[in-house]
């Protein structure tokens, strides 16, 4: 039967320039190019193509251009392309529509209008080449005092004994990203980079591969809905367990790894059998209350001897300050809030969306909360959702976030051109697939590399904004709401912020 | 104050900064001198004021009164005056009162001055400490009655401060009639304009004094994290933080005075690492746990309170302090000169290093120059 849906790129290829070498052919995982022996000529199937930019940027001669069909409906602010051809493709399949990556609706991103501080003539600048400009971070619970003895001239004696805590260079971590989402050589330059940036690299839900182990010290052991790898070793294993209940891309679901991606080594790695679709349940079946989590982190710290420390994360909703009240009080070592922008392997594209709020004001009203209710100490707060600066993590520590995570960032320094089609397991970048002949494109040295580049940029740049504002210790940003000012925004945005306008 | 906020920081500057000129002297053995040294020391740093405010502190200066709580109130209207009084008489014991002695002097818009020494009621439900009494009386004082400033409310101790230079300022109270063991001095350059007497420096909280050159770049977490222990940050200053942030760690959770400079002025983390295992994890909690307390930006401050002066900056050191001691007496001030006007030949005179204290204490042959390292035997 005939699809009513037109392809949504139409390739152009220059034949002046094109020396038929078939890389296109041989890169695109959607078949789009073939070469025509007989007609000596290359064809390209514009249905198929997703706009990856794999052949484009592969091309030797830059032969190609991948344009947005012209043929377009009549433009309709209301009716728009995508909501056409979303009811359309609903029409002839009746399923759920599908995507990648994060919302990318307009108007849901406030770092953009947050301006930063810069300290003149009353407080100096503080030069950041030349004087030490202090990121390290401590994730964990700690007290509201500390008991020492003083012995002059001899030393200082903690009495006091701190929870567990997490040691990072830099205030960014790697965000949950599951194996099967995307592939073990993606897994093994996370690891890699964390360890050498001194940071950490999280799991995502879908177990730790044998392989990775040696890196545990870098490594968050992740606990899902689905408890796939979850093992007394898998707990062990990991500096840190973070138990999830919601990730920001698809609040209140469960995530989603559908059965083209379920391979031999990733049946092996979850515990489930080959080609099924992996789809965790929405909550996880023994919290229901905030008592029965209270009760899991509990029996994850006593299966781990209370060495790690426990971390809980959630969607952006409604009533996250309330949430992260109760996480807190529950006994968790770390808060993670994930916002609406954050990125997924495969979600319904409706939840994408439309479920969730943006992490600048959950992370703004949380922080305050736990502030008014006297127990901010008690536990560290992580951001994530679509952070895609170093711009947007010093303004998530001013806003009160302890350190974010990223992940669709990561993904891009290692090619990923977002281009929303994860959940087809055919990344021609190697990335979001559990195809063999395609992770091979992954290179864990040189992605290892790019990774580690990435959070070295990002920390010198945090570095410059610092020192301009007179700052050498990150701890004097976290929550120190004075140093943003807003632009373009509401009273009431403005209040829940907990920021003043540019120029007051 | 009706509105302290609107009264201390009609602009609405998110906070009101504080540029300038301290100094302190100390007399170890306890005896007391007039105000005459401290107030020539305190002019010839004239030129890092601006007239927009001068203050003193000074401890033993009532030592018939020595048990008992000298209120030193500034009121703007007569109706606020009623009010207190009948909340002091209510409150306390009131041994003494009267109109501050004062004389013309180049100061704006001077308002009334009375002190008052009061002793607690025997009445009084023993639920509460004597301190957080005083500091509840102090904030109801401040909040509830109108147009009245509490400047100080410690023991055999007073503040003296207002908008004018500080020598003007002196000479306004009448300070060289006064006699105590210990003073110290500040001259202020606001940027803003300030027209009351309540914010220039010292800060006063019990028997804390702070007097501060600087700016806290960190001020927004200071104050959030010191509201979620009970402080109301009012004033609007960064002083005011210090000093609630000497009470927190001092009064509150009993920390030496070499901790406490650690946690405001800590040593860099590359530091930490080179000191031995017991030290190295000591600093380290002492970072995670009260890194909001951390101070940064430039700062030097002297902090008074019975019996101690304490000197203090910020750890890359971005304000001057010079400390010197000749015979029985500490000098710490932010330019050297002021202190060579008071004493021509010194004993010894040194600049501190960034983040280590310099304290001078009661009965102690000399001032104790905190070097981490003898501190920690590092």
């Amino acid at each position: 039967m005939k699809s009513y849906v037109c392809p949504e790129y139409i390739v152009e290829r220059d034949q002046d320039r094109c020396i038929r070498c078939k890389v296109c052919v041989n890169q695109c995982s959607y078949d789009t190019h073939c070469y025509d022996e007989e007609d000596d000529c290359m064809i390209s199937k514009n249905e198929n193509c997703v706009n990856c930019q794999r052949c484009a940027t592969f091309c030797p001669t830059q032969a190609i251009t991948i344009r947005p069909n012209p043929n377009n409906y009549k433009s309709n602010a209301n009716w728009t392309q995508e909501v056409l051809t979303g009811i359309k493709k609903q029409a002839e399949t009746g399923g759920v529509v599908l995507t990648g990556m994060g919302c990318d609706k307009p108007n849901l991103t406030y770092w953009d209008r947050l301006l930063i501080n810069a300290s003149q003539v009353t407080n100096p600048s503080i030069d950041p080449l030349r004087e030490p400009m202090e990121l390290r971070t401590y994730i964990g619970s700690k007290p509201d005092k500390l008991d020492l003895d003083m012995v002059k001239g001899d030393g200082i004696v903690l009495k006091t004994k701190l929870a567990p805590q997490l040691q990072l260079e830099t205030p960014i971590m790697f965000s949950a990203m599951s194996y099967g989402s995307i592939s073990l050589n993606v897994h093994k330059s996370l690891a890699r980079a964390a360890t050498e940036a001194g940071t950490f690299y999280n799991t995502g839900e879908g177990g730790l591969e044998k392989s990775l182990y040696k890196y545990g010290d870098h490594v968050i052991v992740q606990v899902a809905s689905g408890r796939f790898g979850v093992h007394p070793d898998y707990l062990n294993a990991g500096a840190a367990i973070e138990i999830k209940i919601g990730q920001g891309a698809k609040p209140g679901i469960g995530g989603h790894l559908p059965g083209e991606k379920v391979s031999e080594e990733i049946s092996e790695t979850r515990m489930i059998p080959l080609g099924t679709d992996a789809l965790s349940p929405a909550p996880q079946h023994d919290i229901y209350s905030i008592e029965d989590l209270r009760q899991l982190i509990y029996a994850l710290k006593e299966a781990t001897n209370y060495t790690k420390p426990v971390f809980v994360k959630i969607a952006a909703v409604h009533n996250a300050a309330a949430i992260a009240s109760g996480i807190v009080r529950a006994g968790a070592d770390a808060v993670v809030l994930d916002g609406i922008r954050g990125g997924t392997g495969a979600a319904p594209r409706i939840t994408r969306d439309n479920v969730g709020i943006p992490i600048e004001m959950a992370l703004a009203a949380v922080d305050q909360r736990l502030r008014d209710e006297g127990i901010r100490n008690k536990a560290s707060i992580i951001a994530a959702g679509g952070i895609k600066s170093s711009a947007d993590v010093l303004k998530a520590i001013a806003l009160g976030a302890d350190a974010c995570y990223i992940a669709t960032a990561a993904l891009v320094s290692l090619g990923c051109t977002v281009c929303q089609k994860c959940y087809t397991g055919k990344c021609p970048w190697g990335i979001a697939t559990t195809d063999l002949w395609l992770t091979k494109r992954i290179n864990p040295d040189i992605g290892a590399k790019r990774l580690a580049s990435l959070l070295r940029g990002w920390s010198l740049e945090i570095m410059e904004m610092m020192g301009g504002m007179g700052i050498n210790a990150i701890e004097s940003v976290r929550g120190n709401r004075l140093v943003l000012r807003g632009v373009g925004l509401t009273d009431k945005e403005l209040e829940i912020l907990g920021v003043r306008m540019v120029g007051d | 104050m009706e509105n302290l906020t609107e009264v201390n920081n009609p602009h609405g500057d998110e906070k009101v900064f504080d540029a300038c000129s301290i100094f302190g002297m100390m007399n170890l053995k306890g005896e007391r001198f007039s105000a005459k040294d401290p107030i020539r020391a305190i002019a010839n740093m004239h030129d890092r004021g601006n007239g927009l405010g001068g203050g003193f502190a000074a401890y033993g200066i009532y030592p018939e009164y020595k048990n008992d709580y000298a209120f030193q109130i500034m009121y703007l209207d007569r109706d606020a005056k009623k009010k207190t009084d009948r909340l002091l008489s209510e409150s306390f014991n009131i041994l003494n009162e009267e109109e501050m002695p004062t004389q013309p002097a180049n100061v704006r818009d001077s308002p009334i001055m009375w002190r008052y020494f009061l002793q607690l009621k025997k009445s009084r439900n023993n639920a509460q400490t004597a301190s957080d009494y005083i500091i509840e009386k102090v904030m109801r004082i401040n909040t509830e009655t109108g147009k009245a400033f509490v400047f100080s409310s410690g023991k055999n101790m007073g503040v003296f401060k207002g908008v004018g230079f500080p020598e003007d300022v002196a000479e306004y109270f009448c300070l060289e009639d006064y006699k105590g063991y210990m003073w110290t001095c500040h001259g202020r350059f606001p940027t803003n304009t300030p027209g009351w007497w309540g914010g220039a420096h010292p800060f006063n909280i019990l028997d804390w004094t702070v007097v501060h050159n600087g700016e806290i770049s960190s001020y927004g977490i200071n104050k959030r994290y010191l509201e979620m222990f009970g402080y109301k940050c009012t004033m609007q200053t960064d002083t005011e933080v210090m000093a609630y942030a000497f009470d927190l760690l001092m009064r509150r959770q009993n920390l030496p005075i070499e901790l406490v400079s650690q946690i405001l002025a800590p040593p860099l983390w590359s530091e930490i690492k080179t000191m031995k295992p017991e030290n190295k994890l000591a600093l380290t909690a002492l970072r995670q746990t009260y890194g909001s307390l951390l101070m940064n930006g430039p700062f030097t401050i002297i902090v008074a309170h019975e019996g101690e002066m304490i000197g203090l900056t910020d750890r890359i050191k971005l304000r001057p302090l010079t400390a010197a001691e000749k015979s029985d007496y500490l000098f710490l001030s932010s330019e050297e000169a002021a202190i060579r006007l008071v004493s021509q030949s010194l004993d010894r005179v040194w600049s501190p290093r960034g983040g280590e204290p310099v304290i001078g204490r009661l009965k102690s042959r000399r001032a104790v120059d905190v070097i981490a390292q003898e501190v920690y035997g590092e």
